[in-house]
């Protein structure tokens, strides 16, 4: 088989030609550059491409071409909700009055985007249970660390100076460790339940006077309800401790649980997940972070402030000494945030909680449909949440045939792999989630496709081992791509022409 | 293959002495369970590592392993064809893929580590 | 449901494979006790009338000003195509190259945007993207204290103000030392970093620095030393980071040509709308010495099995899904299609177009400079500038207001920014770029030389 689709493009630089000019902007008066000093000007003009509009735009679309997207088929990576990106959020955050705003523009003619981000923070206060939010981190991650922070100030403003440990599941994603590695604290690692679910008896036991905080996702990264949940945050709250919940799987919970209200201190909301802000290939997202009101004082700052006359304000520099500062710059990512917003105000109350139990159900029904195969281990077999794990541990006893090799099997099915090895935990895993915006067809083609893959390991597995045969490149050399790494286009000497005035 | 006149740790790295000298390096096993190895980290010389503390890195494409000293000294050799040909490590783990050479101060610790016999009961377990 | 696919019968037949009911089944595992009271949030809205409430929400903010903000965010042209790329869904709808063979045109257009800014940073090693410029320089000065195993960094006070909270911040929370390199307070150096602080700093023996971190240009607009403060930073064993503005290297000199280690900075202005302060694009990028310090994501060329030339993110085992709690960060999603805005604007404007937008910033700055003497507004420092720059009124806060009511956004009041930098109290940073006008230079004159009149002279009574 050859690929057939959409071919590999030549790098920008190949497409220079020396002398192609644009005149995208007008030409400067020539004395424009007189002024600055000879010890800080450039002395070579940087080797950009030199290429023309019709060639660039051609490259790009090409590119593009060569993605696979949730605009182009279905995206089920665990973990990730990989949901519809509805148009109108990008025509909104394109609307000049928002597009245009300045970040340090006076508050008096930034009014409406003030606004929008004041009532993005009361609707995610209610999903949320909490009693304060900041749409400052751009990412989860980012979120993740400033929740961690708030809890260090916490602390340390009570004088309890020793609390040095978070607890994070072995099933956590990297991000947790790494997070309080971030924040100056310690991470120790708790084993799951075999149920997969946490390990109450070893919480308790790691829970003390060090305990800083415990860091949870709930679901789980298995997909699974933690129903000991809420015996786990008494034992934090017990020895002072505060507890964290990582927001990835919020998708699965709208209008059924509200952290605060179950007891958790602190969360993260991802708004590319749950709220449809698009993936971006990689970013952006936003990390809005949710806390519960002895919290709030050290949220970063600035905060949007509502005055007793109604207008918005944010926070003066220095006004709110208690914060843990700035985690960025300006207020946050509000081209995001206005996206959300759409996404928030379209669906309302009773639209998000649709929005879950269509997720759940979606991810219940693929997962029945492969139990009832026998294609896959299930390895947890009950009710899942909006996402859930089948491993080929099995087909690999039986044939060779790795989940790796599935997962790029799934390619040439026109599908994008779910989340594989992932969590950590479970062997030769499939971390499958396919969100609420997935038909009932849909779904039946993608285990359609895994079935027969299954079955293809046992009659032709090295068509399944050289997969993908029609995407527009095979398997890579990731061991040549890290032993000698090639980071970017070096031009070879002449490429450029320097500039004529 | 496990050789039979080292001596090891329960992590998987290696270490033959010779007089007063300590050469260490990681184990098949070890290079096996990375897989392709794409770079190795190690102490320069003149630095001095204590026993079973880390003194180096060493990665594969999806993974990364932490160095554990078999025994306490000073670094007097460090392999610098790793640098360039980290491969060396999964084709000739106990040859020239050693990783460091070390002083030894205190020769009584290798008694303390695992004879080939052991090592290779840890590894078959796993 | 808004963009659900469901007909009632396919709900009914998904629950019937499951053997239920209702879709309250499938959330019998959250023990009562801990199940959550019903949303109380509006009614879902239907597009149309979501429409009419952003339209009218977007029309409340005044863009139509004549705006000489900047101050780490700047207007620039940018050509219709850049736009109509970041609309492909193919583009902004994919996530992150986990499955690379089918994910080849992100990370082409990662490759080649740490290809374009390696050749404008003078460096080697790009990382895919960070946050912005703040969380970028935070973790350049992390990387320094890595790589020099030392604690202490040293940050210039022309750097600006939300990048050193936001390094305090990071510092903080691991532990670390940060301390500032105050301005020079008077003659032809006022305003930029003084270099004899940073020496004396520097010689602390008991107490090493990892890294110093100045700007180019800096938050007020100043062309800084760069090369005497990286030799400065070498001679005593720590590292050098140079916070840059990508469109001012069209023409400065570039971090690898004076010595840096590190540049990091800010992305927006290659493309991207100031937005209200986001999604913006961290620059992050070091010499080869440091990749594997060097935080986020990394693309890479190589080859499939056929030989083929192909990219692949690569150098993982930096990342905290691989080394967890020993990650050089925690960053997982970053900002590719801010690095694919900035990549298309360069791709667009070419190397003469960069040029042109850096030389008639310049040029416009100086036509302000001058409109803004012949008024009897002068520069507070006296160093050299490209494109920004201080000036100096007395009562900024009331002239700036004035302003504001007559159609000027007259740059940024300092002494609200800055409160703790007394020399730049009577100061508003201003700058000008290509799509600044002769038009806005006139009515910023005309309407800053009546504002003077009118606080010096007040009529009616007290302020």
């Amino acid at each position: 088989m050859s690929a057939s689709g959409p071919r590999m493009q030549p790098s920008l630089f190949e497409l220079s030609k020396p002398g192609r000019r644009s005149d995208k902007v007008p030409h400067p008066p020539s004395d424009a550059l007189d002024r600055l000093p000879a010890e800080h000007r450039r002395e070579r003009p940087p080797a950009l491409p030199e290429v023309n509009e019709p060639d660039a735009v051609r490259h790009f679309v090409n590119l593009s071409q060569l993605n696979h997207a949730v605009d182009t088929g279905f995206y089920p990576l665990g973990s990730c909700t990989m949901k519809w990106n509805p148009k109108v959020n990008e025509w909104a955050a394109r609307l000049p009055g928002f597009a245009q705003l300045h970040p340090m523009a006076p508050d008096a003619v930034a009014q409406g985007t003030l606004q929008l981000l004041w009532e993005v923070e009361q609707i995610l206060i209610e999903v949320s249970g909490m009693d304060a939010v900041t749409l400052q981190p751009a990412a989860g991650a980012h979120g993740e660390l400033t929740g961690i922070l708030m809890i260090r100030a916490y602390h340390r403003s009570r004088g309890d100076m020793d609390r040095t440990d978070v607890l994070v599941p072995d099933s956590a994603h990297g991000t947790n460790p790494a997070t309080a590695t971030m924040a100056g604290l310690r991470t120790v690692s708790i084993k799951a339940a075999p149920d997969g679910g946490i390990d109450l008896d070893a919480f308790k036991a790691a829970l003390g006077p060090t305990t800083a905080a415990v860091m949870i996702t709930n679901p789980s990264t298995m997909g699974l309800f933690e129903s000991r949940i809420g015996e786990l945050l008494e034992a934090v709250h017990a020895v002072g401790a505060l507890a964290y919940m990582d927001g990835a799987n919020l998708n699965a919970i709208l209008g059924r649980f509200k952290p605060g209200e179950a007891g958790f201190d602190v969360m993260h909301i991802n708004t590319h997940k749950t709220f449809s802000t698009p993936h971006g290939g990689g970013g952006p997202g936003a990390g809005p972070v949710a806390v519960v009101e002895q919290l709030a004082p050290f949220l970063p700052a600035p905060r949007v402030l509502r005055e007793p006359d109604g207008r918005f304000r944010l926070e003066a520099v220095g006004e709110r000494p208690t914060s843990i500062g700035r985690m960025r710059s300006f207020v946050g990512s509000t081209g995001v945030l206005v996206r959300a917003y759409a996404y928030l105000r379209t669906h309302g109350g009773s639209g998000l909680a649709e929005i879950t139990d269509d997720a759940v159900l979606a991810a219940n029904y693929l997962k029945g449909r492969l139990a009832a195969s026998g294609a896959y281990d299930i390895p947890f077999p009950g009710v899942c949440k909006h996402e859930f794990i089948a491993s080929a541990s099995s087909i690999k006893k039986r044939t060779g045939v790795r989940t790796l090799d599935i997962a790029k099997r799934l390619l040439d099915h026109g599908f994008h792999a779910p989340t594989v090895y992932f969590p950590l935990t479970v062997d030769e895993a499939m971390l499958i989630e396919p969100t609420e915006t997935e038909s009932i067809e849909t779904l039946d083609a993608f285990a359609d496709a895994l079935i027969a893959i299954a079955q293809e390991a046992d009659t032709d597995p090295d068509v399944v081992k050289t997969a993908p045969h029609t995407a527009p490149v095979r398997r890579l050399d990731e061991v040549g791509a890290a032993r000698n790494p090639n980071l970017r286009w070096r031009p070879a000497l002449g490429d450029w022409t320097p500039c004529p005035d | 293959m496990v050789p039979a006149d080292l001596h090891y740790t329960k992590d998987h790295e290696w270490v033959r002495v010779d007089g007063d000298t300590a050469t260490i390096g990681v184990t098949d096993f070890a290079a096996h369970q990375l897989g392709d190895v794409v770079f190795v980290d190690l102490p320069a010389t003149g630095r001095t590592i204590e026993q079973f503390a880390t003194f180096g890195v060493v990665e594969s494409v999806k993974a990364v392993s932490d160095l554990y000293a078999p025994v306490s000294g000073e670094v007097v050799a460090v392999n610098g064809d790793l640098a360039s040909q980290p491969e060396l490590v999964n084709s000739d783990p106990f040859g020239k893929g050693w990783m460091i050479r070390v002083r030894v101060s205190d020769s009584a610790q290798v008694d303390g580590l695992l004879d080939a016999a052991a090592y290779e009961h840890l590894t078959a377990e796993a | 449901m808004a963009y659900g696919p469901h007909t009632p019968a396919d709900r009914r037949r998904m629950l019937a494979s499951l053997g239920m009911q209702s879709v309250d089944e499938l959330f019998a595992d959250i023990p009562p006790a801990l199940r959550s009271t019903p949303l109380r949030l509006d009614p879902p809205e239907s597009e149309q009338v979501l429409m009419g409430r952003l339209a009218n929400l977007a029309g409340r903010n005044r863009v139509d000003l004549a705006s000489f903000l900047g101050a780490g965010a700047y207007r620039h042209f940018s050509p219709p195509m850049v736009d109509h790329m970041l609309l492909r869904g193919e583009w902004y709808t994919a996530y992150t190259p986990y499955q690379p063979e089918v994910s080849q045109g992100t990370l082409q257009s990662i490759y080649e945007y740490e290809s374009l800014i390696a050749e404008l940073t003078g460096l080697d090693v790009v990382s895919a993207s960070h946050y912005d410029g703040a969380a970028a320089t935070a973790e350049a000065a992390l990387m320094t204290c890595r790589a020099t195993a030392r604690d202490r960094v040293l940050v210039s006070r022309a750097v600006h103000p939300h990048y050193r909270e936001v390094l305090t911040t990071y510092f903080h929370g691991a532990g670390l030392q940060v301390e500032d390199i105050p301005l020079v307070e008077d003659g032809p150096a006022a305003g930029t970093t003084d270099l004899a602080h940073l020496e004396r700093a520097l010689a602390d023996a008991d107490h090493p620095v990892a890294g110093v971190v100045l700007p180019q240009p800096s938050f007020y607009g100043l062309l800084e030393p760069m090369a005497e403060a990286a030799r400065l930073a070498h001679a005593a064993g720590a590292l050098f980071v140079a916070v840059i503005e990508p469109v001012s290297l069209a023409v400065l000199a570039p971090p690898g040509a004076y010595g840096a280690d590190i540049a990091a900075g800010e992305g927006q202005s290659l493309g991207i709308p100031p937005q209200y302060g986001g999604p913006y694009l961290g620059i992050l990028a070091c010499t080869d010495a440091l990749v594997r310090q060097i935080p986020g994501r990394l693309v890479g060329m190589t080859t499939d099995t056929d030989g083929k030339r192909a990219y692949v993110m690569t150098l993982q085992a930096r990342e905290q899904h691989i080394r967890r709690e020993k990650a050089a960060s925690n960053i997982c999603t970053n900002q590719t299609l801010l690095a694919l805005a900035a990549t298309v604007w360069l791709a667009a404007l070419g190397p003469h177009g960069l040029r042109d937008v850096a030389a008639l910033g310049a040029a416009k700055a100086a036509e302000l400079e001058a409109a803004l003497a012949a008024v009897g507004v002068a520069r507070l420092h006296a160093g050299a500038y490209l494109n920004e720059y201080v000036v100096r009124v007395p009562n900024p806060v009331a002239v700036h207001r004035e302003l504001l009511g007559n159609g000027v956004l007259a740059g940024l009041v300092l002494a609200e920014a800055v409160p703790d930098e007394p020399s730049v109290a009577e100061g508003l940073l201003v700058c000008a770029t290509e799509v600044t006008t002769t038009d806005e230079i006139s009515a910023f004159a005309r309407q800053l030389q009546s504002a003077l009149a009118v606080t010096a002279h007040p009529v009616g009574g007290a302020a």
